[in-house]
């Protein structure tokens, strides 16, 4: 990708670099990296943004009317989605939902200009895979704990015919297995699709001013710009809804567990 | 692909990745999930409880402004109702008042009328009577002057009595 621009690698926004404070945990050295240090970034803005939100005024003023809207959102759409018992799981899904969009707003930021380089955790598979795993433990853990052995039955849909039942089960099974990875390759993919997207047409920009016939190459520069202001408000979509995604999926699967068919 | 290259049980960040994550992602979730979100839920639904209650308060106060409304309408109804009762009781008794002394007048004027009428009849039979003996004194007399024969008075009265009676 970008072979021509030489300096200009679109996979090097990804790469972890530590920062220090390393220590031993289990024969693994833990250090802090800039992926940590953006979680924690995105940790400290979600709860000032929360912190604004509890003022818990009768009429909310504009911050506490955001921060309930997005608390609305999530908690209408559990109970929309599981009924009244879903409002257990809300804390659940409303901390994944705000920390899943707040990295992917953060790794959106224009920090470059300022010289320092933004990091969407989001875009690492390591870190959406333990979530989808953290979510599909939760659909294991309350299926079987609320339905015991009778929580197989999800293998096999409502008025499937008898003796299209060993056909039906284990196509029914591998598709229940795959859901952590569809759910982290998901929001992994197209957080990284995004940004090794708008890298390259960012590297059309620069290698364009400085190619060397300059108004071909300014005709490319400006042109990739544009496009790249159309695809960066995509980008920010995109952030959205693969969040939106990510907790509305996990509530679907939490439903299958509590509500099981 | 740097995404890839940790998942390598070898690569010396992965480790550090999910330690990270789950130290932050237990705080989030045990800070603003457990913490903070309730209480923000606390405010969202004791605000819908209140306008709720408000509305049904506002609901209620219409439903007692319309009966306030419907009882006194009722009541200026019923008054209006003995108003108008109690006029025309008044009408009726003052109209039977009027009959009655109406009729009182009635009776006096034909008890009156009855007694000029037995007067008058009175008055008309002794002036008949009167008339009866002057007729016959006088018829007497004429027989008398005429003839020179005495004519009894009770002929002559008799002659006169079958004269006038025809």
């Amino acid at each position: 990708m970008a072979a021509e621009s030489g300096k200009i690698d679109p996979m090097h926004q990804f790469e972890v670099t530590p920062l220090g404070g390393g220590f031993n945990l289990g024969g693994h050295e833990v250090l802090f990296t800039n992926s940590a240090l953006w979680m924690v970034i995105a940790a400290i803005a979600l709860g000032l943004f929360m912190w604004g939100g509890m003022r818990r005024q009768l009429v909310p003023g504009r911050w506490q009317a955001a921060v309930e809207g997005f608390t609305g959102f999530i908690s209408n759409m559990m109970i929309a989605n599981i009924g009244t018992e879903g409002r257990k799981y809300t804390p659940y899904v409303f901390s994944l939902f705000m920390f899943i969009l707040f990295c992917n707003l953060l790794g959106m930021l224009p920090l470059g200009v300022l010289g320092l380089h933004p990091f969407t955790v989001t875009s690492h598979i390591a870190i959406t895979g333990v979530l989808a795993l953290i979510s599909f433990a939760i659909v294991l853990v309350v299926g079987f704990w609320r339905h015991g052995l009778h929580f197989f039955s999800l293998f096999v849909p409502h008025g499937t015919p008898l003796p299209m039942i060993p056909i039906i089960a284990p196509i029914e099974f591998v598709s229940f297995m795959v859901r952590p990875f569809s759910l982290g390759l998901r929001l992994f993919v197209a957080m990284t699709a995004g940004h090794v997207l708008l890298k390259v047409l960012s590297g059309f920009v620069i290698n364009g001013f400085n190619a060397e016939t300059l108004w071909l190459g300014s005709i490319v520069s400006v042109l990739s710009f544009i496009l790249m202001i159309g695809i960066s408000a995509l980008e920010l979509l995109v952030a959205g809804i693969q969040a939106y995604v990510f907790a509305l999926l996990t509530s679907l699967y939490i439903n299958d567990a509590v509500n099981l068919h | 692909m740097p995404q890839i290259a940790q998942l390598t049980a070898d690569n010396w960040y992965l480790a550090s990745q999910l330690f990270w994550l789950l130290v932050v992602f237990a705080g989030i979730y045990l800070v603003i999930g457990r913490g903070m979100l309730p209480k923000i839920e606390a405010t969202v639904d004791a605000r819908d409880r209140k306008v709720a209650d408000d509305l049904a308060a506002a609901k209620a106060a219409h439903a007692a402004a319309d009966n306030l409304e419907e009882s006194y309408r009722q009541q200026s109804d019923a008054s209006r109702a003995a108003a108008q009762k109690a006029v025309a009781a008044a009408k009726d008794k003052a109209a039977k008042d009027a009959e009655k002394r109406l009729a009182k007048v009635d009776a006096e004027l034909s008890e009156k009328l009855a007694a000029a009428e037995a007067g008058v009849a009175a008055a008309r039979k002794s002036a008949m009577a009167e008339i009866e003996s002057v007729a016959a004194d006088a018829a007497g007399d004429l027989v008398a002057k005429l003839s020179g024969v005495k004519v009894a008075a009770a002929d002559a009265k008799a002659a006169v009595k079958a004269v006038l009676h025809g």
